[in-house]
């Protein structure tokens, strides 16, 4: 899967997720200002993001990320 | 109360319902405690453990409360007895014990006398935790967890002395002790590994990282997967189905599946202690506590000052 469509798919369920509109939200953006979420939100994100691409995301490798292009990074490496 | 508890159509419901997500200090211990008895009662069953906190299971041990634990006591022998029976709500009789550990750590000429016997508070602590786990672990009837979102630390531990997990898909079990410099203290590692192939348990302890429900189902660490909000209703289904087989049957099944590991216990908490004396642990809870965060170590908006070392940092020096 491209970083494309890695991105796309994030995306859409980030703003799914936490009720955003999609076309709100950028690659580069900090995704908790973006997202207004805590860290325990952070948590079921990673949570949704392990089930939508069947991966397995470890804490730590997300611990210091901040934007979804970051975000999106990490996945990828999983695929 | 951090807890309630209902007994109906022979099934023991415990409610964890304290604290910022059911933190396992004092008050929940001696909430715990008060099921002890419930378990060997004839009207009893079976017992399902659940959450009504939406943020999930349990968060894990006191830590702002193992922090003034360790930091809030002097070397003061004369008045420790006093202060270990408050601060731990020890019995008189093991607060002589901790006096003694000083006394002796002060003869012995120990650099931290004063570290010593706050880690002997912390073990008689332990002690009490273990009796009430060891209780759920060997209870007679069946004893579910009903497991969503986070199921860290402490309560990862009470989860795993029940025989099943039920848990939905928000659950994420984790042991984040390394963080802070320890290792599970309330017999996390036997019971994993009583649970679970040792390459996984190595993974988790040593990573501290979190498993999905998903994955833990897979590993054989959930036994049933259940949908969002589910959990609860289906552990309560699967408790009343074994109230259906006869009692002694089930107990003899249950012994025989189920061996606890008590010496594995008994040196976990050995190491826990150890570990509980080093600076790097005082250290690494000061940071929890002054993050404010109830789980500081995941993911968060705003990064660590660059000159002070934040709690994601390691911890070994």
């Amino acid at each position: 899967m491209s970083q494309d469509r890695v991105m796309e798919r994030l995306l859409s369920l980030a703003a799914e997720r936490f009720a955003r509109s999609r076309e709100d939200l950028k690659p580069e953006d900090d995704l908790f200002d973006a997202l207004e979420i805590d860290s325990m939100q952070a948590l079921s994100l990673l949570t949704a993001l392990e089930e939508s691409f069947s991966v397995e995301i470890p804490d730590y490798e997300v611990q210091d990320v901040r934007t979804f292009q970051e975000l999106a990074e990490v996945v990828a490496s999983r695929l | 109360m951090p807890l309630t508890h209902v007994i109906e159509d022979e099934v023991l419901t415990v409610t964890l319902d304290g604290g910022k997500l059911n933190e396992i200090g004092l008050p929940m211990l001696r909430a715990l405690e008060g099921v002890v008895p419930l378990l060997r009662r004839p009207d009893v069953r079976a017992m399902v453990v659940r959450s009504t906190h939406a943020g999930g299971f349990s968060a894990g041990a006191d830590l702002h409360e193992l922090y003034a634990g360790l930091t809030s006591v002097e070397a003061d022998p004369a008045g420790l007895v006093e202060h270990a029976q408050k601060l731990f709500d020890t019995p008189r009789t093991a607060a002589r014990a901790g006096a003694s550990t000083l006394r002796a750590a002060l003869r012995q000429r120990d650099p931290h006398p004063a570290r010593a016997a706050k880690a002997w508070g912390v073990r008689a602590f332990l002690d009490r935790v273990h009796r009430v786990f060891d209780a759920f672990d060997a209870a007679p009837i069946p004893t579910i967890a009903a497991v969503h979102g986070v199921c860290f630390g402490g309560g990862f531990e009470l989860a795993l002395t029940c025989d099943v997990i039920v848990a939905d898909r928000t659950a994420r079990f984790a042991f984040p002790e390394l963080r802070l410099g320890l290792i599970p203290g309330f017999g996390g590692i036997p019971r994993l590994e009583r649970d679970l192939g040792n390459a996984i348990v190595r993974d988790v302890i040593l990573s501290g990282r979190s498993v999905s429900a998903k994955r833990a189902h897979e590993l054989g660490l959930v036994s049933q997967l259940v949908g969002d909000g589910h959990a609860h209703k289906v552990a309560a289904r699967l408790a009343e189905q074994t109230t259906r087989f006869d009692a002694h049957t089930l107990a003899v099944a249950k012994t025989f599946a189920k061996p606890i590991p008590r010496e594995r216990l008994r040196e976990e908490k050995d190491r826990f202690v150890e570990l509980l004396g080093r600076p790097v642990v005082v250290e690494a809870l000061r940071r929890f506590v002054e993050a404010g965060d109830a789980m500081p170590y995941l993911p968060a908006k705003k990064a660590a000052p660059a000159s002070d070392a934040g709690p994601n940092d390691r911890v070994t020096r």
